[in-house]
């Protein structure tokens, strides 16, 4: 069952809702209940497309404002040189084969009384039921100079593979040997907890190879390593020893890009690529429809339904989500609770109960080489009291040591995921 | 699916409600990430679909066990209880390969 995918063969429809209307489904008047889902990442696009293996009477709507999908894990192999933006980025015509019905927009507002997405090339999409599965936006805010700094991308995140890593990438080469990168992370929880340590590994991997001289700054607003700490340590001090510096307790403040100076709470650091990754929280769409509910970022969900605690039919899923204690901001996590959503979504539509001891599976593969790998892995089961998922006890862990085994094991997680998420 | 679903309730000794397909198939939903669809694997990971299941029970138990090296299985092997390997096995062995 080897699927090439056709990345350039998505589904292209201009007033995408006039579109449906003129087969007759832009309202639910049908036979068939209708679930929209907006947003076509690891979450949304898996939950688009079991809804409709497990529930064939129900029409999905995939609202997904990019032609094609960029895969933020392996995005951090392009840096290192082992993978291209080719190798991490797919077409949504996959799902087409699930009948899922691809509409290439932006869903700019949510009327959760009418039921009704609004979409900004026009018209209006009914739903019985909505999927809101939109990642992540940055709090730009809370770092001064941050917005002017992006001018000309004198500041970059990458925090979304894209446009961002492929400048990110070209900034490293034209980099002088010698010079210094900075990468700057905000304070837990944000996208991808190993997704630092992996980049600065893999920038690592490639000024060893052509600028030797360079060196990597990493300011961390956590005290610690998140994840994997032993292990990134150990891959830095053997394979790329006096290149990398680590230093927690680094909070960002500020950026001046003409200066190209990191402010940070204790000390000024300047650097020859600036890599500021701002604080997260759950994307605008989210944020309008009012599914925030904690700490003014993060969507909170019963986990029994991916169901949001504060608008009845409509399902949260991904990294917007208020996670679950041990739970990661993760392509796999959205992966993984996109099936609990669809499992549940059909058994509602079809007056069933939802399961009621949903499971899920977290696997993080990260690379600190070309071929060598580390992982870390857990298993969830809720807390039907607490309406939660609480890992299981002795369930899950790290590698032992990094091994070209698992590097081999990554790249097949990778690919395999891409085909579960996208057909 | 529907039919994975019909095919998986008629290997099972009591017919199972569509409660209960649609939990087997959550629960083996979270192998897909690795194994691919249905346990159709795309490359590398050993497909699932079709494998007989006492030979995926076996393997399950020699993860959990320790008898079988592994780099991953080993550790999530130990999140599902025997009632449920046992069901997720069910659902791959009727899954046609």
């Amino acid at each position: 069952m080897n699927r090439n995918f056709d990345r350039r063969d998505f589904l292209k429809l201009s007033g995408a809702a006039a579109a449906l209307a003129a087969t007759g489904c832009a309202t639910t008047g049908g036979a068939k209940a209708r679930v929209v889902v907006i947003g076509g990442g690891f979450g949304g696009a898996t939950a688009a497309k079991y809804i409709r293996m497990w529930g064939s009477n129900i029409e999905v709507v995939l609202v997904e404002r990019e032609a094609d999908f960029v895969s933020c894990p392996i995005s951090n192999l392009v840096y290192g040189g082992s993978k291209t933006m080719k190798d991490i980025t797919y077409g949504y015509s996959g799902l087409k084969r699930y009948g899922v019905q691809v509409v290439r927009d932006t869903a700019f507002d949510v009327n959760t009384t009418a039921k009704t997405v609004k979409l900004v090339r026009g018209g209006d999409l009914k739903y019985d039921r909505l999927v809101v599965s939109p990642g992540i936006d940055f709090m730009l805010e809370d770092i001064k100079g941050y917005a002017e700094g992006m001018i000309g991308n004198r500041v970059l995140h990458a925090w979304k593979a894209g446009p961002q890593t492929v400048a990110l990438q070209k900034q490293l080469a034209e980099m002088r040997d010698g010079g210094v990168y900075v990468l700057s992370m905000p304070l837990m929880p944000f996208r991808c907890p190993p997704g630092p340590y992996e980049r600065v590994s893999q920038i690592a991997n490639y000024f060893k190879k052509h600028k030797p001289r360079a060196k990597i700054l990493l300011v961390d607003a956590n005290p610690n390593i998140v994840s994997k700490g032993p292990l990134f340590r150990k891959a830095w001090a053997d394979l790329y020893p006096g290149m990398i510096e680590y230093r927690g307790n680094s909070k960002c403040i500020g950026v001046d890009a003409t200066t190209k100076t990191v402010k940070l709470e204790v000390e000024d650091v300047k650097g020859d690529v600036l890599n500021v990754v701002p604080p997260q929280r759950a994307g605008d769409i989210a944020r309008k429809t009012g599914l925030i509910t904690a700490n003014d970022r993060w969507c909170g969900v019963d986990w029994r339904t991916t169901e949001s605690t504060v608008a009845k039919g409509v399902h949260v899923l991904g990294d917007s989500t208020l996670s679950a204690p041990g739970m990661p901001k993760s392509g796999s996590m959205a992966n993984q609770q996109a099936k609990v959503c669809a499992a549940a979504v059909v058994a509602m539509i079809n007056g069933q109960e939802p399961n009621p001891d949903p499971k899920i599976v977290n696997t993080c593969y990260s690379f600190v080489s070309d071929d060598e790998v580390i992982h870390v892995a857990s298993v969830h089961e809720l807390d039907a009291s607490k309406k939660t998922f609480v890992p299981i006890k002795g369930a899950g862990g790290v590698s032992a040591a990094r091994n070209t085994l698992e590097g081999m094991y990554a790249w097949s997680w990778a690919q395999n995921i891409w085909a579960d998420t996208l057909g | 699916m529907r039919t994975a679903f019909i095919c998986a309730a008629l290997l099972a000794a009591v017919p199972m409600t569509a409660s209960a397909q649609n939990q087997v198939a959550q629960w083996a939903g979270t192998c897909a990430m690795c194994h691919g669809t249905t346990g159709h694997s795309v490359g590398g990971n050993e497909p699932l679909a079709g494998m007989p299941k006492n030979e995926m029970v076996r393997k399950f138990k020699e993860f959990q066990s320790g008898a079988k090296p592994a780099t991953v299985m080993h550790q999530l092997s130990k999140g599902f209880t025997d009632q449920q390997i046992d069901q997720i096995a069910a659902y791959f062995a009727a899954q046609k390969k």
